[in-house]
């Protein structure tokens, strides 16, 4: 279990990560590592080239802003989790990014480089819908802010393009009434079924190729999960009306 | 003998340097070894239309790359390591394939390189070009011999077996009542947290063969290779240094990068290494558990078990390497700690399409375990009695011993539990349980179980004084974590009269001690440590003889303590045991150590050459345990579970366990076995399975998807002791490795079934699994 | 790159994770590889003072950061670090395989709860897989080290 060989480059700045996405081809972005290095080392993924951004000084702000918190691209799981202004403006963000998998993970795992993976059954996607937030893109065309609801596309796709660098997400102050909860084997484990709650705001996440917007009188209309080893359709489906009636129990 | 240090809580001697991180695993041996990647096959079932090589050759960085016809041994058939009379159709893998490949994982090419990097880069390139064929993946699939594993084996069947106590049809008959059940138990893997790996050096220059490797039994694996290789066992050494867990599938004659490794090694001229990774741990490594039982049994109004007559079926998978020993422990071991007065039952071994099995802690008998227990739940729901009652009336009394089941052993031998008092160990356990906790959906599982442990036929030790004071020991087997250098210290500090902390052990180094079977089947304690007390024995009376010609007494009114020969009721007259040692030369240039107390005395004279026809210099000796019998450990665990009606997340809110292992050795080290075993057992109840599909494709070889507890699922749990020594040994010991595992599928199916009010023939069970059997039911 | 204070020169190939160049270029083999996906936690170092999995970073990731492997909590002769002390008195390991990576998690954890509660012990050891202790004494010796990192 050792990585194909790859080209290796660490831009020193953004306009350089930029250049390299435009210009390079079947190059992946590595920030964390924590979910592309196991598809390394599995050979699943095999790009040309990996662009590390860890070397670009100044992109591991947590920052206030528009009314919520800014993370930018090399901020870490576990310094979002740790962080009074998350817990003060985004609290809904806190709960969701103790939920992802362990703190060892979390101490290297960004929070952008969640998003940007895609994992459907991720509990950060899902709170960045749910609150409504969006992703700032960088590339050489210039920035672009991408909303939730038009980043997440199916299975680990998202519309960043190839030659786009996510540098930081936003999540809106979550005033209104939150929670969040999953159903997962172990602890740490990619959620079997998962649902956060912003307000009225029901979405859910592992049940669908994106996480999703539902209505909380009746979560799993025109929903049809696929099925695994631990969880099958029927399961799922059960499992969204019980988060779902907890979540909005009370 | 006293008894300082056996039974007390001492603390390992082997921590330091595994906490400091200089243990030394196989993988850590490096010189400059050349590192190697095994090409296996992605089809459960096809043979081999061609393998091109020439494009994974190129690659820079490439040295070797080897193909069945390349191997002198290629077309010899592995050998069988437990061969078995009823095994009619006993069949093993060659080292690596050519023709047919009959699971996923099995070998077919070997690539030696500068590093692992460019082995796994050029296996990238190997072409292989199969023609797949129809697969046969579940023992049913099996049984209904659609399609042949083995085109030379009929029905699939690679063994059957029929065993009878009494006459169970007859007695069905006069049964009052009888009770159909078919009880289902999927397949499991050990997973020890270091996969396997073998490092292996040739020298021209001393013509020696010397490989490291993560064995269960290092001894074997000499003896193996050095047959295939055509050397003398004494041109080769094996040595088990620190493994990282065994668990049973660590044992095997031979795994093929056992042979591949050290062919390379010696063809080459350079260290070879092959370490697995995680991956292809999860199919090249033997798995097991997989059995379909359909059992009936017949019982009385009051709940008594008259005939219980078992049919089933075990997943061999694609070869029997291990022979049968696997469903011969299920079929000896479904009665357990109950009598049953007519018991009969049949197994055949059936072939599948999946990886081999063999044993993995537990062996065949957390599935036996299962059966029983599930069998008496049945018969409990039947009467409407409560189960604790139906399992004491029929547990075996405990003046019943030795007490004979009326089925083989693993062994060859008949059945036959030394000792026990399972009555006291379910009452033990229920007290210990306590009462029920408030709330719903919650259910209390209990079981008691028996376990065959300590099998023969031998091992050995050597101990010896140093002129130091200081004594080694070694032992032919070796530890995969449970502890050998300090329990067997214990045993031999005691012999010696020395502090444990001044007893040296080593195990699994052939180059040490030559001469031993393994570590398997909860034998170790029992074995070696026997064998331990066999030799240090020997080496007090051979210092108790020496020290009676120093100091003039008769060697029966000597004891060996504070690491002194003194004299009984005189402890000032005696001498240092390292003077003992330098005596114990007669021919010695002796300096340092115990030389100048030695000096002290003189031996009185005697006639005759200093070493008599028949001695042998040194303070040491080698001494051997064999048996015939197996020791008979048992204990009873009990649990309450809450199962989330909704989620079907299980909560265990308490877990006991009331084990006897005879005496204890190493309290500490015993309470680590159980608290280990049990949550190996809960993982097995309700986190791991290995999900093959149709294709006979491993669906979860990971640990993302191959579900081993963290902390976070495991709860605490409560252990307490019962001594039934045996008397089958001088130190009354059993085994203690297996015992952990053996009931935990049984506890959490009968506490589940309860909780849930849902039967529950099955292991292991899932939140999925639950839900679909209560949304089946209603 | 710094390994336990020891300065190292640059990592030859950029595709070498972390955890073989510590083992097998730097010969500190007490970092032990168990999984290769992220899961098991055998192979966790401090990166710049955190826990963190050698198997899922480049060795060349490493170039400017301190990196502290188990080697470097107590020096040969030295000592056992508390947390190491602690697993010992405890029966914290068995086979001792996923020792190290245990006990630098621990270290982590303690220095984010030098006093944790059972729950935040059981949540800082549950990223790390062990097969032989069933966590029972590895919990034991999280509280013992906390107390001896105390004294």
């Amino acid at each position: 279990m050792k990585p194909a060989p790859f080209e290796y480059h660490a831009p020193r700045s953004i306009e350089q990560a930029c250049e390299m996405l435009g210009s390079l081809e079947d190059a992946k972005v590595l920030a964390g590592g924590q979910s592309l290095l196991p598809l390394l080392n599995f050979r699943l993924a095999r790009p040309a080239h990996l662009v590390d951004i860890n070397r670009i000084p100044n992109l591991d702000l947590i920052y206030e802003r528009d009314g919520g918190v800014a993370v930018q691209a090399l901020v870490r799981q576990a310094e979002v989790e740790d962080s009074n202004l998350v817990a003060r403006v985004c609290p809904l963000l806190s709960l969701g990014v103790r939920l992802v998998a362990h703190r060892v993970i979390r101490n290297r795992g960004t929070v952008c480089g969640t998003l940007a993976h895609a994992d459907p059954a991720s509990e950060l996607p899902a709170v960045l819908l749910a609150l409504r937030g969006h992703v700032v893109a960088r590339s050489t065309r210039g920035s672009r802010i991408i909303p939730a609801s038009g980043f997440f596309t199916s299975v680990m796709q998202t519309t960043l393009a190839p030659d786009e660098l996510m540098v930081e997400a936003w999540f809106p102050a979550s005033t209104g009434r939150y929670a969040i909860a999953e159903e997962s084997r172990r602890h740490g484990d990619f959620a079997l079924a998962g649902a956060v709650r912003y307000g009225d705001r029901l979405v859910l996440f592992g049940v669908a190729p994106t996480p999703v917007l539902a209505d909380p009188k009746d979560p799993i209309r025109d929903l049809r999960p696929s099925g695994d080893l631990e969880a099958t359709p029927e399961f799922r489906l059960h499992l969204v009306q019980v988060l779902t009636e907890r979540l909005f129990a009370a | 003998m006293t008894t300082r240090w056996f039974g007390a809580p001492v603390q390992r001697v082997e921590d330091d340097r595994l906490l400091r991180g200089r243990g030394q695993f196989t993988d850590d041996i490096d010189e400059g070894a050349l590192e190697s990647f095994i090409v296996r096959s992605p089809f459960a079932h096809a043979r081999i239309k061609s393998i091109d090589v020439t494009a994974a050759q190129s690659v820079p960085g490439v040295v070797a790359l080897y193909l069945a016809a390349d191997l002198p041994f290629g077309s010899t058939d592995l050998p069988i390591l437990i061969p078995h009379p009823n095994l009619t159709h006993g069949r093993t893998q060659r080292c690596l394939a050519s023709d047919v490949v009959r699971y996923v994982g099995e070998a077919v090419a070997f690539v030696v390189a500068d590093n692992r990097y460019i082995a796994e880069d050029a296996a990238d390139l190997v072409e292989v070009e199969y023609e797949p064929l129809p697969v046969v993946i579940t023992p049913e699939a099996a049984a209904a011999a659609e399609h042949l594993v083995h085109d030379d084996v009929p029905g699939n069947v690679a063994a059957e077996m029929l065993q009878e106590r009494g006459n169970v049809q007859e007695a069905l008959a006069r049964s009052s009542h009888r009770k159909r059940l078919r009880l289902r138990f999927e397949r499991g893997a050990a997973s020890p947290m270091e996969a396997r790996a073998v490092w292996a050096r040739w020298s021209e220059a001393e013509h020696r063969l010397t490989v490291y490797d993560s064995t269960q039994s290092p001894t074997s694996i000499r003896g193996g290779l050095a047959v295939l290789f055509g050397l003398p066992e004494s041109d080769v050494d094996v040595i088990a240094p620190d493994v990282g867990g065994g668990f049973g599938p660590k044992i095997m004659l031979f795994y093929p990068d056992e042979l591949l490794v050290p062919f390379a090694a010696m063809r080459l001229g350079r260290p070879v290494k092959w370490t697995e990774d995680r991956q292809e741990h999860f199919t090249a490594v033997n798995q097991e558990r997989g059995q379909v039982h359909e059992v009936e049994v017949g019982f009385d109004g009051e709940g008594r078990v008259l005939a219980l007559n078992d049919d089933f079926v075990h997943d061999a998978g694609a070869y029997t390497p291990y022979g049968i020993i696997l469903p011969i422990i299920t079929a000896a071991q479904v009665p357990g700690p109950y009598s049953v007065p007519n018991y009969r039952v049949r197994f055949r071994d059936m072939y599948t399409n999946a990886t081999p099995t063999s044993p993995y802690r537990g062996a065949g008998r957390p599935h036996a375990c299962f059966v029983m227990e599930r069998t008496l739940d049945a018969i409990a729901a039947e009467l409407g009695l409560d189960r604790v009652e139906v399992r004491r009336r029929n547990l075996i009394a405990a003046d019943q011993f030795p007490y004979e089941v009326g089925v083989a052993w693993q062994d060859g031998n008949r059945v036959v539990y030394d000792s026990g008092n399972y009555p006291a160990l379910v009452d033990r356990a229920v007290e210990m349980l306590g009462p029920r906790p408030a709330g719903d959906h919650i259910g209390m599982g209990l079981s008691p179980y028996v376990e065959g442990t300590g099998v023969g036929p031998y091992e050995g030790a050597h101990v010896q004084v140093l002129v130091s004071g200081k004594v080694v020991a070694a032992t032919g087997i070796p530890s995969q974590g449970q502890a050998h250098a300090t329990v067997w210290a214990q045993i031999v500090a005691d012999a010696l009269g020395v502090d444990v902390a001044d007893v040296e052990v080593t195990s699994g180094d052939t180059r040490k001690f030559q001469w031993g079977v393994g570590t398997f089947a909860s034998r170790g304690a029992v074995m070696a440590g026997n064998a331990m007390a066999v030799a240090a024995g020997m080496v007090a009376e051979k210092a108790k003889h020496i020290a009676a010609d120093l100091l003039e007494a008769n060697p029966a009114d000597l004891e060996l303590a504070g690491g002194r020969v003194r004299v009984k009721g005189s402890p000032e007259r005696g001498v240092p045991l390292a003077a003992v040692a330098v005596h114990a030369n007669p021919m010695r240039y002796a300096f340092g150590g115990g030389t100048e107390a030695a000096t002290q005395f003189t031996p009185r004279p005697r006639p005759g050459p200093p070493l008599a026809v028949g001695e042998q210099p040194g303070l040491e000796a080698t001494g051997y345990y064999s048996t015939t019998g197996s020791t008979w450990a048992a204990g009873c665990h009990a649990a309450y579970v809450r199962v989330d009606p909704k989620t079907f997340r299980l909560e265990i809110l308490k877990y006991v366990v009331v084990h006897d292992c005879g005496r204890l050795i190493n309290p500490l080290v015993v309470q680590g076995q159980i608290e280990g075993g049990v949550a190996q057992g809960i993982g097995g109840a309700f986190y791991e399975r290995l999900a093959y599909d149709a294709d006979g494709q491993l669906r979860n070889a990971s640990f993302m998807e191959f579900l081993m507890p963290y902390a976070t699922e495991i709860p605490a749990i409560e252990i307490d002791h019962i001594e039934t020594p045996s008397p089958l040994n001088p130190l009354g010991i059993k085994g203690a490795g297996e015992a952990g595992v053996i009931p935990v599928g049984a506890v959490i199916a009968s506490a589940v079934e309860e909780a849930l009010g849902v039967p529950i023939n099955e292991m292991p069970l899932s939140p999925l699994k639950l839900y679909e059997l209560v949304t089946t039911r209603s | 790159m710094r390994v336990n204070g020891v300065a190292h020169p640059p990592v030859g190939d950029s595709r070498r994770l972390l955890s073989d160049h510590l083992r097998h270029d730097l010969g500190l083999t007490g970092t032990h590889v168990g999984c290769e996906h992220g899961v098991c936690g055998c192979c966790t170092v401090l990166f710049d003072g955190a826990p963190v999995r050698s198997c899922l970073m480049l060795a060349v990731q490493a170039e400017g950061h301190e990196v502290t492997t188990i080697e470097g909590l107590a020096a040969p002769g030295e000592p056992l670090h508390p947390v190491q002390q602690a697993f010992h008195e405890c029966h914290g390991l068995q086979c001792g395989f996923c020792t190290p990576g245990f006990v630098m998690s621990v270290v982590g954890l303690l220095r984010e709860h030098p006093n944790p509660t059972p729950e935040q012990v059981n949540e800082g050891i549950s990223g790390n897989l062990c097969r032989c202790t069933g966590y029972a004494s590895i919990r034991r010796a999280v509280l013992r080290a906390a107390e001896l990192s105390q004294k």
